[in-house]
Order: structure tokens, then C-alpha cells, then sequence
């Protein structure tokens, strides 16, 4: 029996006409009384079965299609999702949509720029949207907008472009879904971007006289499809922006290297001319003023005596003036290094003392000195440097005094007095064998007003309250001063209580104090420096070859504080078994008669054929006389020393070898 | 006894010591390769050399006592000790061992007895000496301090 193609009317009609046969059939044979309710019950049962059928066929249908559905949206997914091109994204979305829906047309508007329009960017059939827009808050925009579903609209809407050309009535329905454009600063922690400001409409329309309805299935996929689409294009923009930070990292790497090779050249460029005006600039100033002072010494007239006087004066200022800028631009370079050593404190302030005498005393002024007992005599630091400082200081002092008393005054800085008028940002810290030196300068003169004060130590700042032309107020004297007192981890500070009533300088500087044992005519060095290794000894391999057992012993010990690894060997034959291509350096004693060390060397030769491998040769030798030199020579050794060696002599000796080794092995 | 004191003493005693010759510049270079990995190195190098010239110069009597003096191995011998004072830097012996050698050369025999003589008590010396310098480097080290480090003239 074939039901499939009667309707379902028709079907309950049969089968009841047949069922009636059957009972009237049934009816008429005996017994047929107790089967009725049986056969309506399978009977019901049957129908009912029916029904559940077509039910399942009916949802496998609709299972398949979500199916293929679904498989159309991932593939369509992957698709959009594999590149990164905005425009590719679009445009497979586009045709996949158009394909998988079967729609007659597709379109994306895009908001425009101003904001208020949007603008047909992406058609799917037509290749080029003519640049048509529309004003962004059309009621029909605004209410696609407003829900994240895929809504119809009407087909006749300004959106619904471009329409196709076609002869038919009947144009398909239209659909129309916003796509959400995300900027990064959508992504807030919390939410999901609900509250993006711009949307992109994509309309769909289906093909017409087709009379085609939208499913919702294909409503839901649309709102996927929207939705992956703002994904990939949010990707898409955000690889665009990286793009482009990098190239404008790029280009920011290459000005600045560029800045960067300038500059290095400008200092290159000012040190070379820092250099040569050092030497060009001082020769001509020390003609100056040697000859000035040499016409002092002849007779001269009242007034060329003075005019000389000034000369000299004037060039005098002039060198030091070069002396500070050269210093002053080596202090900033930071090429400036303090020239540490041991020398006796107490010296360095009656030096400067004597110094000034001279001056003062035609100034009329008393300089005094006192030194606190317990300072130390012998301390390490830049003397040099030390007295440099003082003296500026104190010839300041005696500059701006016209009458009255200099007095200095040196003690070691106490922790208390550490916490002095020096300034916030100046903590020194004792330790061991160091000590800070406090020196104080008083003097009673002109006095700075306090205003001043802070200026002293800037660079040329002149002090305005210092009259007179040759009063010598700026320059770079107490800024220098200052640079050096830093270097030695100190500071200076200078106070006064007012013009006319003097000034007191007060600096703190570190110095290391001194074993005071034996300054007579050994100096004393840090007993660290006796672990100085070389770092291109560290590890060489070398070979001692020597029948004096004392003398092995120290050569040896002289190679291994060097770093070396030392083997030794008390025999001509012991040697020639020990060598191999690992030793690099063989050291030979010559001087033992019936030894013969030659004879090693000249075997060490022919062991070695090649030259790279063979092991350097050195004699060890207590003579150089003639016949050792000429066997030396003919037995072609790289070098010869000579007993007994200092640790610097066989220094110098390996390094120079082993440079000359070096150039021959770099070129096979 | 505070250990200044005694460095002072050391650093007195090792002037003295090469004002007079007895040690020389090399001795200071042995000292210089004294340091923390190796810090008997000048004791090592010393007994060694004690044990050694002790034991040469005791040949060299012998040598000299024969009825027919081999002046050759008494050269050798002498040519020995020479090179081990010298590396060693103990000065004087170093000399009387050249001197003893031109001797030999000239096989002149009563050059040799004298050089011979000159040689024991040189040894003597500078045995005594060091022995005494080692002896207040140990109290020094005791002490708590270090031996002085002193700076080769250069």
C-alpha cells in the first residue's frame, strides 16, 4: 500500500473503510466478539507510530539543514578568519553568504567618515559600488542598530540597493544585520563591547519571484556570520595599527641612530679640537709669559715695568683660564681619573702655604694653619688633585681679602659635624681605613651677600657684588673645585654672613689612610695586585724543561701565577716524551753543560713539522754570551731569557710571542 | 705583641737583609708569586734550595778533599748551585759561586779551597737569616697581621 501519496484525510478514510471490512468480516465469523478491542488498540498504535514518523523525518530535515547550515557558517568562519586582509574578509563574506544562501545581491555599507552616512562599499554581484550613501539615521538603519538580530526590511528601503535589474514583479525579501566595527579600546575588562559606537550594515537580499521566505535558521546564521565578521575585522584593523607602530618605531630607530652618530661624532670631533688647542693654545701662552717674565728682568722704564706687570698678569689668568676649560670638559666627559698614591698630607698644606705667603704677605694679610693632631701624616689619594683644590680655595680667600687674616684649618670630619650645613643630598659614610678631611678656610673679607650664594659654584657666573675690574670673580675656579670635590666623594659649601664681613669655605673630602710602615725608599703597594693575571695566559699550556730542580721551581711557579698549566720535565729525554701538540710554549734551560738543550729544541723541530702546531721555543739561559746567542740562533728558538727572570720580563716575553703566533694562525 | 710592631721589625730586617747583598731583587720576585692559592710558595722554594745546597756543597767538599781534583765536576756542581741561588736570590752566594768557577776554570786550586771557604759561610748566612725572617713571619701571621708585600725597585 502506498500512502505517501494520498493526503492525510484521504488516508484515515482508507483505512477506515478498510477496518470496517475487516470487522464486518470479522464480525461474521464466530468468536470474532473478543478480537475488537485488540485489533483497535494495534490499530491506534499503528497511527500513532505514523505520526511520530513523519515528525522524525521532519526534524531529521530540519537537523540537516541546521547541519549544513552550521558547517556553512564554520567553513565561512575559517575562511574570513585565515586572512588578514580587511578587504578579503569582506569580500569572502560576502560570497560565501551569497553562496551558501543562495542570494541574488549582498551588500555592506559602511559608515562614512563625517559619521552621518553610510556609504556602499561592498556589492557582491556589481564589481563597482558607485560611491551611494545614505543619512545614518534613517528610522530603517536605527532599528537594524538597535538589536543585535537580523531583521527584515523592507525591499523598497534606501538600503536595499543596489536593486537588481530584472524584468520580475516580485523582488525577494530583505534582510539587513548590523556588524558591529570594534576598536580596541572596546575591550574593556568587563563587559563585552555592548556599547560599540560603530555599526556596518550588511543587507541581504534574496532573489526575486522566487518566492523564498526567510527561514529563522537562516536569520540565526546571518547574526553569526555579522558577528565573525566583526572579529575578523577588529584583527584585521588591529594588525594594520601594529603595522603601522612599527614602521614608525623603525623610522623613530633610524633617526635616533642617526642622532646618535652625530653626536659621538661632535664629541669625537670636540675632543680632536680640545687636543690640538691644548697644545696650540698653551705653547704660544707659556712664550708669553716665559719672555714677559724674562723682560721683567731687564731695565726698564716706571711705565714699561707696568705695562710688563700687566702682561703677565693677564697671560697668567689666560693659562689658567685654558688649564679649567680643559679640565672642566675632561670632568664632564668623565674621562677624568683620579691619579691615586701615597703621600704625605701634612706637606701638601705647608706647600700651599708657601705659596701664598708670597701674596699675602704683600697684601698684608696673616695666614695661619692648623692642623688637628690626630690627622693622619701618610694617607693615599690624588695629591696632585688635593692640592689643587686647597689652593683654590685659599688663594680665593686671599684674592677677595684686602686686609685682615686667612686662617685654615684641618681636622678629620666628624660624624656629628658630617651632618652639617653640607647640604640634604650629602651622606658620607666612614669606613675602615678611610677618613674624611675637613678643611676650613676663614677669611675677613669683602663676604658674598647670601643671595650669591648658590651661584658661586656654577660655571662663569659672575658675582656682581665684587667690584672692580680685576677682581677676577668668574671663571671656573670653584666649580672645578667642586667637580674634583665630588670626585673624591666630598662636598663644599661656603658661607657668610654678609658683604663686608668675611667668608669662611668649608670642604670634606675622602681620603684612605695609609700603612705608615717603611715610607723610606719602598712605597707600599696593595698587597691585591699580586694576584694579576693576565687573561691571555689563563689556561696556556706550557712545557718547563730544566735539571736544576730550584730554578724548575720557580719557573714554574712564575707560569702557574700567571695562570698557565704547567707541566715540567727534569730531561732532555722526559721532554721530548712529555711534548705534544697541546703545549704551546716550550720553555728550554740551555745553560747546564752536557745537557744540551739544543739538542731538545732541534728535536721538537723535526717532531713538529708543521709550523702551527709546533709548540713556541723559549731558552732559558744565565748567560748571553756569544756562543749562546749563536747556538740559540741556529737552533732557531722564538725567544731567550734570560736567569733569573722577573714575572714582568717573562710577561713581556710570552705576550710578544704569542701575538706574533697569532697573525700566522689566523691566515691558513 | 701587636703585629705592627712585628711587621715593622720584618720590613727593618728584609732592608738590611738586601742592603747587604745577602738577598737580592729575584728574592722580592718570589715573594710576589706568594698569594692565597699559593701561600708557602718562598718557604717551599727556600727549604728546597737548602736541602739541595746542602747537599752540593757537601759533594764539592768531598770533591776537593780528593788527591787529583776533578775541577770538571766541580764545576758542574758549582754551576748547579749557582743557578739555584740565582733563582732563588740569595745574592752572595751567587757571587762566590761565579767566583769559584772562574777558579776552577783556571783550575786553580787554592782559588778553589778559598771560594770553598767563602761559600760555606755565605751559605750559613743566608740560611740563618731566612730561617730568623721566616720565624717572625709566623709570629706576624699568628699575630693575626700579614707579611708585607715589598715593591720591587724598578
Amino acid at each position: 500500500m502506498d500512502f505517501c501519496i494520498h493526503s492525510r484525510t484521504v488516508e484515515i478514510v482508507m483505512t477506515t473503510i478498510k477496518d470496517f471490512d475487516c470487522c464486518r468480516v470479522v464480525c461474521n465469523s464466530p468468536g470474532a466478539v473478543h478480537i475488537i478491542p485488540d485489533l483497535l488498540s494495534v490499530k491506534t498504535r499503528e497511527l500513532f507510530l505514523k505520526n511520530r514518523a513523519a515528525e522524525l523525518d521532519r526534524e531529521m530535515g530540519l537537523i540537516r539543514t541546521q547541519e549544513e547550515t552550521g558547517r556553512h557558517v564554520r567553513m565561512l568562519t575559517h575562511e574570513i578568519r585565515s586572512t588578514l586582509d580587511r578587504h578579503t574578509i569582506l569580500k569572502t563574506t560576502l560570497i560565501e553568504l551569497g553562496r551558501t544562501l543562495a542570494l541574488e545581491e549582498c551588500a555592506l555599507w559602511m559608515p562614512a567618515r563625517n559619521g552621518l552616512e553610510l556609504q556602499l562599499s561592498y556589492t557582491l554581484r556589481h564589481q563597482n559600488p558607485v560611491g551611494c550613501t545614505v543619512p545614518i539615521h534613517l528610522p530603517v538603519i536605527s532599528q537594524v542598530f538597535s538589536s543585535h538580530h537580523a531583521m527584515k526590511i523592507s525591499p523598497n528601503s534606501p538600503v536595499a540597493r543596489p536593486r537588481p535589474l530584472s524584468k520580475k514583479f516580485m523582488p525577494g525579501e530583505v534582510v539587513a544585520v548590523r556588524v558591529p566595527l570594534l576598536h580596541l579600546s572596546n575591550f574593556q575588562k568587563n563587559d563585552w563591547p555592548e556599547l560599540s559606537t560603530k555599526y556596518a550594515l550588511m543587507v541581504l537580499m534574496l532573489p526575486s519571484d522566487s518566492a523564498r521566505q526567510w527561514h529563522v535558521h537562516e536569520l540565526e546564521l546571518v547574526e553569526v556570520v555579522a558577528d565573525q565578521v566583526a572579529v575578523a575585522l577588529s584583527h584585521a584593523a588591529i594588525l594594520e595599527e601594529s603595522m603601522r607602530a612599527r614602521d614608525q618605531l623603525m623610522e623613530q630607530n633610524v633617526a635616533l641612530d642617526l642622532a646618535r652618530r652625530e653626536a659621538e661624532t661632535a664629541v669625537h670631533a670636540r675632543n680632536d679640537f680640545l687636543a690640538v688647542m691644548n697644545h696650540e693654545m698653551r705653547t704660544p701662552m707659556h712664550a708669553i709669559i716665559a719672555l714677559s717674565s724674562l723682560l721683567q728682568e731687564t731695565e726698564l722704564t716706571r711705565e714699561q715695568r707696568l705695562m710688563v706687570e700687566a702682561i703677565l698678569k693677564s697671560s697668567n689668568l689666560l693659562a689658567t683660564l685654558i688649564n679649567d676649560v680643559l679640565d672642566l670638559s675632561r670632568l664632564e666627559d668623565g674621562s677624568f681619573e683620579l691619579d691615586l698614591g701615597t703621600f704625605n698630607l701634612l706637606m701638601v698644606f705647608k706647600e700651599v702655604v708657601n705659596l701664598i705667603k708670597p701674596i699675602a704677605s704683600f697684601k698684608k694679610l696673616m695666614v695661619s694653619l692648623t692642623l688637628a693632631p690626630d690627622l693622619p701624616q701618610y694617607v693615599v689619594g690624588d695629591e696632585k688633585l688635593l692640592m689643587q683644590i686647597i689652593l683654590n680655595v685659599v688663594s680665593n680667600a686671599v684674592k677677595f681679602s684686602k686686609e685682615g687674616s686667612i686662617s685654615i684649618i684641618a681636622c678629620i670630619a666628624k660624624p656629628e659635624s658630617l651632618r652639617d650645613v653640607g647640604g640634604l643630598d650629602f651622606f658620607p659614610v666612614p669606613s675602615a681605613n678611610h677618613f674624611y678631611l675637613r678643611v676650613q678656610v676663614k677669611d675677613s673679607g669683602q663676604g658674598i651677600s647670601p643671595a650669591d650664594i648658590p651661584n658661586l659654584f656654577n660655571k662663569f657666573a659672575q658675582n656682581h657684588a665684587l667690584g672692580g675690574k680685576h677682581s677676577g670673580g668668574e671663571g671656573l675656579g670653584l666649580a672645578i673645585s667642586k667637580r674634583f670635590i665630588n670626585l673624591m666623594e666630598g662636598n663644599i659649601w661656603i658661607e657668610s654672613e654678609g658683604l663686608a664681613k668675611g667668608c669662611t669655605a668649608i670642604f670634606i673630602v675622602k681620603l684612605r689612610i695609609a700603612d705608615n710602615l717603611s715610607y723610606s725608599e719602598h712605597r707600599l703597594l696593595p698587597t691585591a695586585q699580586a694576584n694579576h693575571c693576565q687573561a691571555n695566559f689563563l689556561g696556556l699550556k706550557v712545557l718547563v724543561m730544566d735539571d736544576n730542580g730550584i730554578s724548575r721551581m720557580v719557573t714554574r711557579g712564575i707560569l702557574i701565577h700567571m695562570g698557565c698549566d704547567v707541566t715540567v720535565a727534569s730531561s732532555g729525554k722526559e721532554c721530548l716524551q712529555i711534548v705534544s701538540q697541546e703545549h704551546k710554549v716550550v720553555f728550554i734551560d740551555v745553560s747546564t753543560p752536557g745537557m744540551n738543550g739544543y739538542e731538545v729544541a732541534i728535536r721538537i723541530h723535526e717532531k713538529f713539522a708543521s709550523l702551527y702546531k709546533r709548540p713556541l721555543l723559549v731558552a732559558l739561559t744565565g748567560s748571553s754570551d756569544k756562543v749562546t746567542r749563536e747556538n740559540c740562533l741556529r737552533v732557531a728558538v722564538d725567544g731567550v731569557l734570560l736567569k733569573p727572570f722577573s714575572l714582568d720580563k717573562m710577561k713581556s716575553v710570552l705576550s710578544e710571542l704569542l701575538e706574533k703566533r697569532v697573525p700566522r694562525e689566523a691566515n691558513p | 705583641m701587636d703585629f705592627k710592631q712585628l711587621q715593622i721589625g720584618w720590613v727593618k730586617y728584609m732592608n738590611k737583609l738586601v742592603e747587604d747583598g745577602i738577598l737580592d731583587e729575584q728574592y722580592k720576585q718570589l715573594q710576589q708569586l706568594q698569594d692565597e692559592s699559593t701561600p708557602n710558595f718562598v718557604l717551599e722554594v727556600v727549604s728546597l734550595f737548602f736541602d739541595d745546597s746542602q747537599k752540593i756543597i757537601y759533594e764539592l767538599e768531598r770533591a776537593l778533599a780528593q788527591p787529583i781534583v776533578d775541577y770538571k765536576i766541580i764545576d758542574a756542581y758549582v754551576h748547579q748551585l749557582k743557578g739555584s741561588s740565582s733563582s732563588v736570590g740569595a745574592g752572595k752566594v751567587k757571587e762566590v759561586c761565579v767566583k769559584f768557577r772562574e777558579s776552577c776554570e783556571n783550575q786553580n786550586k787554592e782559588g778553589c779551597v778559598f771560594a770553598m771557604q767563602n761559600l760555606n759561610h755565605e751559605f750559613s748566612r743566608v740560611k740563618h737569616n731566612l730561617q730568623y725572617l721566616f720565624e717572625l713571619e709566623q709570629q706576624i701571621l699568628a699575630a693575626g697581621g700579614s707579611i708585607p708585600t715589598i715593591m720591587l725597585s724598578q
